[in-house]
């Protein structure tokens, strides 16, 4: 056989080149809708893996609402819905142990809080020291938004220059 | 008014600089353990002597009596060769310092601890991880200091560096020594 082996298999660098071959016969067209089509295929990404998902459609999506709830405390910014650390899988499952143990939410959020604090909880409650939190940027804007107007009231419409003699003749004589 | 217009609005941009200056200067991964002051939660995990099988292990109430320091390391763990010499010279100087190995393998902690040598009183596994979940773990390594009561008095979170171990923890571990 005087086959190029590199042409039957369907290797990574395989598909660029076909992709480039097709590359100057797409139309733009075509492309943006390959754009799409991948930016929808992205948008579903969490990070609940198969084996951690409980039978139960109820409580799953139950679980899917708490864990997103929660900081994973591994890389902060994340939700234990979106992260990927071995921490947030650990929290994950034990959130739907919470659940098949018939907990309720607000249950379960405790257990989470009692171990690692109310860092954890990415909507902290209304209380005494997250107050700043919740009012802060409504008052930051109301002040900002009082001493706009303190100013726009303050400020006198411009002078209008009388008209001169000319003008006013300009004006006669168009009148 | 004109001048107090204009001095308030810097004197709290200043206040705020220094807020979030401040803040920078905070590691945010340090959660502050929920657990000063608290008994520390119930385990009991098996060794890693002989897997399976477990092999003693240890159980929260082995850290009762006696002030004792409860490290949590992995094999796997980039900083904990860094700290071993300090836990060395902790056991050294006569405080006991009980180990659990965080979702390692038993046999990667015999390994490791073959390697570096054995610095710990006992060594459990938490392959699951879910006692370091009761306790608050967010990595390795972490150090809760545990009175006579079984009370945590306090978290070293990452390595004890031998300055840390000298001007604070070794202190502390003598001062709940002499608590009755």
């Amino acid at each position: 056989m005087n086959h190029d082996p590199e042409s039957k298999r369907t290797t990574f660098s395989s598909l660029i080149k076909r992709y480039r071959f097709m590359g100057p016969g797409l139309r733009r067209r075509d492309s943006w809708g390959l754009v799409l089509l991948l930016a929808l295929l992205a948008a579903p990404a969490a990070a609940v893996q198969p084996d951690e998902m409980l039978q139960n459609p109820a409580l799953e999506a139950r679980a899917r609402e708490i864990s997103k709830e929660l900081r994973c405390v591994v890389c902060q910014n994340q939700s234990i819905d979106d992260s990927d650390a071995p921490l947030a899988r650990d929290l994950r499952i034990v959130v739907r142990e919470q659940l098949t143990l018939g907990r309720s939410d607000d249950q379960i959020m405790d257990y989470v809080v009692q171990r690692y604090g109310q860092f954890v909880l990415l909507k902290p409650p209304v209380e005494g020291d997250t107050l700043p939190l919740w009012i802060g940027p409504f008052a930051v804007l109301g002040i900002g938004g009082l001493g706009l107007l303190a100013w726009a009231r303050r400020r006198k419409p411009a002078e209008v220059a009388p008209l001169t003699a000319a003008e006013a003749a300009e004006i006669d004589r168009l009148g | 008014m004109q001048r107090l217009l204009f001095i308030v609005p810097v004197v709290a941009f200043l206040a705020m600089v220094a807020f979030f200056g401040f803040g920078l200067t905070q590691d945010p991964k340090e959660l502050p353990s929920q657990l000063i002051d608290r008994p520390l939660p119930q385990f009991a995990l098996p060794g890693i002597a002989d897997v399976p099988g477990g092999g003693p292990g240890f159980a929260s109430a082995a850290l009762t009596g006696e002030p004792a320091l409860l490290n949590i390391f992995a094999s796997w763990c980039a900083a904990c060769p860094q700290e071993h010499p300090v836990l060395t010279r902790i056991t050294r100087e006569g405080y006991p310092v009980y180990g659990i190995a965080w979702k390692d393998k038993p046999q990667d902690s015999r390994e490791w601890l073959a390697k570096f040598g054995d610095p710990y009183k006992t060594v459990a596994a938490d392959e699951a991880g879910r006692t370091a979940i009761d306790l608050g773990v967010t990595g390795v390594p972490e150090t809760f200091i545990v009175d006579k009561r079984g009370r945590v008095r306090f978290k070293q979170i990452g390595p004890i560096s031998p300055e840390q171990w000298e001007g604070t923890i070794r202190p502390l571990m003598q001062k709940l020594r002499a608590e009755a």
